[in-house]
């Protein structure tokens, strides 16, 4: 079948460097993937097309690209799916600066991996053989460890966007594959140090869950479920101190006691009640609200039969109770 | 000046374990890669690695045997003994660096069967223990400390007066070449698959190693041997594991027989491997199978276990030829997938060269001989890669940079690659080149194979090494001129092309996955010997080496 791509080109030594978009028709197998288009026109038309690629079985993470507007692995999308309005658009992925056409810069993403101290650190004697530890245990880690670095949950989060200092899905995700690992960290595979760490800003608590890095990921890592769990680990370890950690206790507190989310106490509890500074930082919303009448009630009231709220959080599992 | 005691090329496997050894050796070491070292083939090996764990019952000898066996009795048996004496050790090790191995009911390391063993001694990480591993790998090449030149492209070997003194190396990101001085050289560029076209190996297995180390003068030994895989997919080529047919998946011909009774009663599917392709090859050419290929059939698995296990292919499966093993069975055929043959080492990852060593596909030690065994290839890269690395860290402490001149080899590099560049135009486009190449190898160099057939391809060979020297470069810029590389790679799989096709065509027998339908048996009187070859005045010159017999008589092999 014929299929038509538009390629974003961009050529750095170009006289005026700037990204255009450029078609190209090719004929490729029924079956054939956006990489095997992309190769023909490497091979066939125009040998200048930069791109990363080499298995072609979705497990080097080579090239990871936005195609139709979100991250994928061009190796594993099926060009006939991927026609809309009679073309394919194939770009560079995001939050990456772009080196030559769909070649980005890896060097932010690796920096952010290595932060996270990406090796396993136990703290107990190494046995003589292997650990013992469970099959589950170990599938649910090879979930993790499935992930093939490709970028693309990076390319689309939301938060990398606007805030580049975070850590972003996929060093958080490695981040995960470690402190879930039963040989990371304390005898009990605690590793505290970590958690600590990587509840700093610019850590798990950042995440706005947004889904997206869920969406993009070809390998079914769910980044943004694995930052999820972090939070609980982290606030099962102790560390309850920081404002998401706080946030999220405020809010289900409120929710669980009245049935309704308390908006009013739901700020200073999250920033901390005796944290000045940052409640003040909040004065210019809270006139903003106030002048239009968005302020919640002062006092708040339970929801009629509250009660049935509560039976709903007994019922529910702790976060402890969840992952055992 | 940017110089190493120890320089790896290739950061998959072997190239990593290598590095991290030398550096724990005390080396000042790097590693360089054309691609990021996650991005390296190791990736690719789905169904695990063997070893002999004794505390389960297992003996390494039993291992041993089977590898000697799997090879046709062409594999050195001494280097076979060294590989799994240490395949424990290197296991271990690996799990304590964190790799998520599958585990049994009491959660110690699980097994699954694999072909051409007795036992089932084969640890995994579902179906991609290579990825978990290679990952694995880098965690611990992070932690090591060792410097990385990553996405950097080796074009030349420099050697003065038979004594290595480093490499030219292209930075594919900025186009700029350097010299980088070192006292030895490891490769570990892994094997020659894009060679042969279709092949299971990824776009990166252009046999740079293999092609630096012959143009210098280093001995090739058992390039005929090419094994073909028994189930790739059709069309691309791409690989299914072996591990589907080590949890119990069938092979069927048009008619739904499991053909393998015919050819291998006892071991049926999980025969060794070339057993396996013959017979497939052997149906398809008898009019039994469906459009080139035979079934992999998988469905009596369940969902469940293939789930668990076999995910990653069952995924290649839907997303390559829009099947689900789960419902119907995967068309397959066997497809060229690992070079046995290499650069010839001893024990130590050595070479004829002083000072330069290989390990992993590139070399040739011989573990595998006429055909390895599924799941050895994880495990050679880890032994031979830790091997290579000591000893190269050894040899260095006690050795000094040989000298020699910087600005001219930089200067004569830049030459030689902008006379690429200037090329004109009109000459054939590469990819032409490349896959005229690929057709013809796959052609006459695949399961079956006759003297007419190979002479072919030799007589195709000449011309496309006179059409490739005028191959044009499209892109002439320097940042990441992906053009510029393929050009040089392509160069680099011509040299592999001939010693491979000239070795085939010297081997008058038929022994592992050379079969040979003008000589279709095993002559041990005669050809029990490996082909070593190496680059003489006026072309390709062969010689022999005797094969290590230590404990195993060779003997008619039955599955």
């Amino acid at each position: 079948m014929d299929v038509t791509i538009k390629v974003k080109r961009f050529d750095p030594e170009a006289a005026d460097p700037q990204p255009f978009w450029q078609d190209f028709t090719v004929e490729i197998d029924d079956k054939g993937t956006v990489l095997d288009a992309l190769i023909k026109i490497r091979e066939d038309n125009d040998g200048a097309l930069s791109l990363r690629c080499s298995c072609r079985s979705s497990i080097c993470g080579s090239c990871a690209v936005r195609i139709n507007g979100h991250a994928g692995l061009a190796c594993k999308t099926q060009a006939a799916t991927a026609i809309k309005d009679g073309v394919i658009t194939v770009e560079p992925a995001g939050n990456m600066p772009v080196i030559k056409d769909l070649v980005v810069n890896f060097d932010g993403f690796w920096d952010k991996v290595m932060e996270i101290d990406p090796y396993l650190k136990p703290e107990g004697e190494e046995p003589e053989a292997e650990y013992i530890a469970s099959n589950e245990a170990m599938l649910h880690l090879s979930n993790v460890t499935a992930c093939i670095m490709c970028g693309s949950c990076v390319s689309d989060c939301t938060v990398m966007e606007v805030d580049p200092t975070f850590l972003g899905p996929a060093a958080l995700a490695k981040a995960y594959r470690f402190t879930a690992d039963p040989r990371d960290g304390d005898e009990n595979g605690v590793s505290t140090s970590r958690l600590e760490e990587l509840t700093k800003p610019s850590g798990m608590w950042d995440c706005t869950r947004c889904m997206e890095c869920v969406a993009a990921c070809p390998k079914g890592v769910a980044p943004m479920d694995r930052i999820m769990a972090m939070r609980d680990q982290a606030i099962d370890a102790g560390f309850h101190n920081t404002n998401g950690a706080r946030h999220t206790e405020a809010f289900s507190d409120s929710v669980e006691h009245s049935g309704w989310l308390d908006e009013l106490r739901l700020v200073p509890k999250s920033v901390g009640m005796t944290n000045v500074s940052a409640l003040v930082g909040y004065a210019p919303i809270a006139i903003q609200a106030l002048t239009h009448g968005k302020m919640p009630s002062i006092i708040h009231k339970k929801i009629e039969k509250a009660e049935n709220v509560k039976k709903i959080f007994d019922k529910v599992e702790t976060p402890k109770k969840r992952r055992q | 000046m940017l110089e190493h005691d120890v320089l790896v090329i290739g950061a998959g496997l072997a190239g990593m374990r290598a590095a991290i050894a030398a550096r724990t050796g005390g080396a000042n070491t790097a590693i360089i890669s054309k691609v990021h070292p996650v991005r390296s083939h190791s990736n690719a090996a789905q169904g695990g690695i063997n070893a002999a764990l004794t505390d389960r019952g297992d003996e390494w000898e039993d291992h041993a045997y089977d590898t000697v066996k799997g090879s046709d009795f062409l594999g050195d048996q001494d280097a076979i003994e060294v590989m799994c004496k240490a395949a424990g050790q290197a296991l271990i090790d690996m799990e304590h660096f964190g790799v998520t191995f599958n585990r049994d009911d009491e959660g110690r390391l699980g097994t699954r069967a694999f072909g051409g063993q007795r036992r089932a001694r084969t640890f995994f990480v579902g179906d991609f223990t290579g990825q978990a591993l290679l990952h694995v790998m880098f965690e611990q090449l992070i932690k090591s400390g060792v410097r990385r030149y990553e996405e950097w492209f080796v074009s030349s070997l420099i050697i003065e007066d038979d004594q290595v003194c480093g490499v030219m190396a292209l930075e594919v990101r900025t186009g700029q070449v350097y010299a980088i001085r070192a006292k030895t050289v490891i490769f570990c560029t892994g094997g020659f698959g894009r060679v042969f076209e279709p092949s299971t190996n990824a776009l990166i297995c252009t046999g740079d190693g293999t092609a630096l180390a012959y143009n210098a003068g280093a001995e090739l030994m058992d390039m005929e041997m090419v094994q073909y895989h028994p189930t790739t997919l059709a069309g691309s080529g791409v690989l299914i594991s072996e591990a589907a047919r080590g949890e119990g998946a069938y092979l069927l011909d048009k008619a739904g027989n499991r053909f393998m009774e015919k050819y291998a009663p006892n071991m049926m599917e999980l025969a060794s491997r070339d057993v396996v392709s013959r017979a497939e090859q052997t149906e398809i050419n008898a009019g039994n199978g469906v459009d080139g290929c035979v079934y992999l059939d998988c469905r009596h698995l369940g969902e469940g276990l293939i789930m668990e296990k076999l995910s990653q292919i069952r995924e290649i499966g839907i997303d390559l030829v829009g099947v689900d093993m789960i419902t119907d069975p995967i068309p397959i055929r066997p497809g060229m997938h690992y070079a046995m043959g290499g650069i010839r080492t001893n024990v130590d990852g050595l070479t004829n060269l002083p000072g330069v060593y290989a390990a992993g596909e590139c070399a040739c030690v011989s573990v595998h001989g006429g055909n390895r065994l599924g799941a050895n290839s994880l495990l050679d890269t880890i032994v031979f890669g830790e091997r290579s690395g000591n000893h190269a860290a050894e040899a260095s402490r006690n050795a000094d940079y040989v000298e020699f001149n910087v600005d001219q080899a930089v200067k004569k590099e830049e030459k030689r690659i902008q006379e690429l560049l200037d090329r004109p135009q009109n000459g054939d486009r590469i990819a032409s080149v490349r896959l005229g190449m690929g057709d013809s190898m796959n052609r006459n160099l695949a399961v079956y194979r006759d003297e007419e057939g190979m002479q072919e391809t030799l007589g195709d060979l000449t011309e496309l090494q006179k059409r490739y020297e005028t191959v044009p470069v499209e892109n002439k810029g320097k940042v990441f001129n992906t053009d510029l590389v393929f050009a040089l790679e392509l160069g680099f799989m011509l040299d592999n092309a001939t010693p491979i096709a000239m070795s085939a065509l010297d081997r008058k027998d038929s022994r592992g996955a050379q079969a040979r339908t003008d000589y279709p048996d095993r002559d041990d009187e005669n050809w029990m010997k490996h082909l070593v070859i190496k680059k003489g005045e006026v072309g390709p010159e062969l010689s022999y080496a005797p094969v290590s017999i230590t404990q195993w008589t060779p003997e008619e092999r039955k599955y």
